[in-house]
């Protein structure tokens, strides 16, 4: 019987530890915030999108990596000509799309066109302003012809919105996504996951994992439970970093922590009396304790910036003394302007809570100088509405999550309404110019542009916080692109 | 009813004390707080409840008493208007229903009764603010829209039995109007109901109120709320359980304050109970 007993015991054991391996060797549970409005990269702005199917699903001739690198994608290599003008790309071979149909130099050329297209409804069009035309070779071999040189084509094929589609599948691609890449489409339950499975023919090494699940949690205190329970196995970008400490000492978790392309600023409409004035913006960036925002809105977590670039980027050039709290000459600056008295404005808040907590931390610190706000907390889809594209607002408080986005000032019908004619020159040039130490300078001096100009209070660099479980390896750490990489993530043995 | 009877009354005076507790609270924030309420102050953030700051800081830094005394202000005013709203709105409804029984009228306003009844209240109150922007105003007229049904039924239903009464009969047959009759004999005559129930539509406003402002519909920052504040503390509960205590108390001692006074009223005012009681 004792006999008996002790088997029975090491069965269910061997059972157990069988178990818990077996769920944990072949997939993954991540978390993320917001679900995709739909799966199509290349026809809407919403980042949620690309974080499910960037690199997963979909490839583009080139490749972000985790370290903010571009690298060859569906291109092994190219070829430039010498005025820079004509790229040759030869393609990787042996591709085949989810659906079994091969990918071709035809592909390439489809997607391209269509993104850039005059109908087309790519967030990022300007991606392809420089291409004249796209034309194949041969099946393996394609061919961009630029109308003026650009130092950033590369970078730009690397975004999620320049993926490449097949003509064959493009009917149904938002809600049955074929691309080219390690993990194939598996299901969508709307409101609660996405589910993808292993591409057994990929191309290129293919993925550790059999299979993964997104799963869409929007309530940080939702995403606490849900990770404490094991319900997740990782939450990429979690939205409540005062819980982190709380992972942090659990050896259960990694904290993951890193940088993205967020720059995080108080908008300020520059059309709109007193912002059209240069001493009124320039008093609210003085009114502004950066640090106090970082602590009190992100527990710490986030760099401060002086101007509209990512400190992380070798052309960063540290503005921030520019514009240091001090909020006497804040004050010194209104009354110059004629506002001594102070005077009213309005500061309309989006859901996250660098938004809704850093509000309240500028909405205190701007009163100190005599700037009184009315604070409305906005939905996403109000927020895009009201201010984004109906600019109606005094302040507000955005991530701008893009890579190197500075050229956003240099459109006048932008939600921040800042027009300046030399600004727009530097981006002009800025575009044409691939030498790099020419780049830099240019670089430069649009930053410093932005910080003499005072176009919005710069605030920090949003960080990229995820949590994962410990065992779990090969996760991006920065977010150099909105995406959730997972083709070269498996669990340690 | 003497005022000994009141005091005979537990639930009256436990109600009484635990109400007067908060209107004070609410009355001296009007002047004073222990700190400024919107004070904002990074470095003292997440204190636990110690000197000087008794029930401790939330992730501002601001001081959690400050904000609860003057949260009970805005729950109060909310309350106290919307339940205003519902009286001046469903009163006279009540009234015109009952003097005009079984006519057309009645029927139009009890059946508009019915069918503003029919929605979830918190509901409507959701769809108010999120047409119109989330506001103090806004939430005050929705919590308030949806307590005119409530006190147009108990209007009616306490007139219907008062114009059975002999000397109704006799107003009428001395040639008073029904609007006469209704304003000076029955309306007096259905008021206790009316302030029983009021005080339980103030309970409920108040709970209202914190429900709107907990999904963000209610008062806007930096006017602190309740609600507001537990919505604020649910990704801290781990770490600071104080930030979802204190208000969460303040909630429930306030409600259950006003429903214990309801109650004991409800006793007092009726005339069976009164008589046992003797």
């Amino acid at each position: 019987m004792k006999q008996y007993f002790r088997s029975a015991a090491l069965t269910t054991a061997v059972l157990l530890a069988g178990g818990v391996s077996l769920a944990h060797a072949d997939s993954v549970t991540v978390g993320l915030q917001l679900e995709p409005p739909h799966l199509d990269p290349t026809s809407a702005a919403a980042g949620a999108i690309d974080q499910v199917v960037y690199s997963n699903v979909f490839e583009g001739l080139t490749r972000f990596y985790g370290d903010g690198s571009v690298n060859p994608g569906l291109a092994k290599s190219w070829q430039v000509s010498d005025d820079g003008l004509v790229w040759t790309f030869n393609l990787q071979e042996g591709v085949k799309f989810h659906d079994g149909t091969s990918f071709e130099a035809s592909d390439v050329v489809f997607s391209l066109d269509r993104a850039r297209a005059e109908e087309s409804t790519n967030a990022q069009k300007a991606l392809f302003s420089t291409i004249a035309s796209v034309e194949a070779i041969d099946d393996q071999t394609v061919q961009i012809t630029l109308s003026e040189k650009n130092g950033n084509l590369l970078f730009n094929l690397a975004w999620g919105d320049a993926v490449i589609v097949a003509p064959e599948s493009i009917e149904n691609i938002k809600t049955n996504p074929i691309g080219t890449g390690a993990f194939k489409f598996a299901d969508w339950v709307q409101g609660d996951a996405i589910t993808l499975e292993r591409n057994a023919q990929y191309w290129g090494t293919p993925a550790h994992l059999e299979g993964a699940t997104f799963k869409f949690i929007s309530e940080p205190s939702a995403a606490l439970n849900a990770m404490m329970a094991g319900d997740l196995d990782a939450f990429m970008g979690f939205p409540a970093p005062e819980n982190l400490a709380l992972f942090e000492a659990d050896p259960r978790f990694n904290v993951l922590v890193g940088s993205t392309e967020g720059e995080t600023i108080l908008s300020t409409n520059n059309k709109m009396p007193p912002f059209d004035d240069v001493r009124v913006r320039k008093a609210l960036a003085h009114a502004i304790d950066r640090q106090a925002i970082i602590d009190g809105a992100m527990f710490g977590y986030g760099t401060p910036i002086g101007t509209h670039f990512a400190p992380h980027n070798p052309d960063y050039v540290d503005q921030t003394a520019n514009s240091d709290y001090n909020p006497e000459k804040a004050r010194a600056l209104l009354a110059e302007a004629g506002l001594g008295d102070g005077f009213t404005t309005t500061l309309k808040l989006p859901p996250p809570s660098y938004a809704r907590r850093g509000g309240e931390i500028i909405a205190a610190q701007l009163r100190d100088v005599g700037i009184e706000t009315e604070i409305t907390n906005l939905e996403w889809a109000q927020w895009l509405e009201e201010v984004f594209r109906g600019k109606d607002y005094g302040l507000t408080i955005v991530s701008h999550t893009e890579p190197f986005d500075i050229g956003i000032y240099a459109r006048p019908d932008y939600y921040f309404q800042y027009e300046n004619a030399d600004f727009q020159e530097l981006i002009a040039e800025l575009g044409a110019v691939s030498e790099p130490e020419k780049r830099s300078e240019l670089i430069a001096a649009a930053q410093k542009t932005l910080s003499d100009d005072y176009v919005n209070g710069y605030l920090f660099q949003l960080a990229m916080l995820s949590v994962a479980d410990s065992r779990l390896e090969g996760l991006w750490v920065n977010a150099p692109t909105q995406a959730s990489d997972l083709t070269s993530v498996r669990w340690m043995k | 009813m003497r005022i000994t009877d009141f005091l005979k009354s537990r639930n009256f005076v436990v109600g009484k004390i635990l109400t007067t507790i908060f209107c004070l609270a609410a009355l001296i924030s009007f002047f004073w707080t222990p700190f400024p309420v919107d004070g904002v102050d990074i470095p003292n953030k997440l204190q636990a409840p110690a000197w000087p700051y008794l029930l401790g800081t939330d992730h501002l830094g601001r001081d959690v008493l400050s904000m609860i005394m003057a949260g009970a202000r805005v729950s109060i005013a909310v309350a106290v208007l919307a339940v205003g709203i519902g009286m001046l709105v469903g009163v006279p409804l009540g009234l015109a229903a009952a003097a005009n029984k079984g006519k057309l009228l009645d029927e139009i306003i009890m059946r508009g009764n019915d069918l503003v009844f029919a929605f979830p209240s918190l509901v409507i109150a959701i769809l108010i603010t999120a047409i119109f922007g989330a506001s103090a105003v806004n939430a005050i007229i929705a919590i308030g829209i949806f307590n005119i049904p409530v006190f147009a039924r108990i209007t009616r239903g306490g007139a219907l039995s008062l114009w059975e009464r002999d000397y109704i009969l006799s107003a009428r047959v001395a040639g008073k109007s029904s609007t006469r009759i209704s304003l000076e004999h029955i309306l007096p005559n259905v008021m206790n109901l009316l302030i029983v129930q009021g005080t339980i539509q103030f309970s409920l406003g108040i709970l209202a109120e914190a429900g709107l402002s907990f999904v963000g519909l209610g008062v806007q920052p930096p006017i602190p709320s309740w609600g507001r504040m537990l919505a604020e503390s649910q990704t801290l509960i781990y770490t600071s359980p104080y930030l979802a205590l204190f208000p969460g108390m303040a909630i429930l001692l306030t409600v259950l304050g006003l429903n214990l006074m309801g109650d004991g009223l409800r006793d007092l005012f009726d005339p069976k109970l009164r008589e046992a009681r003797r």
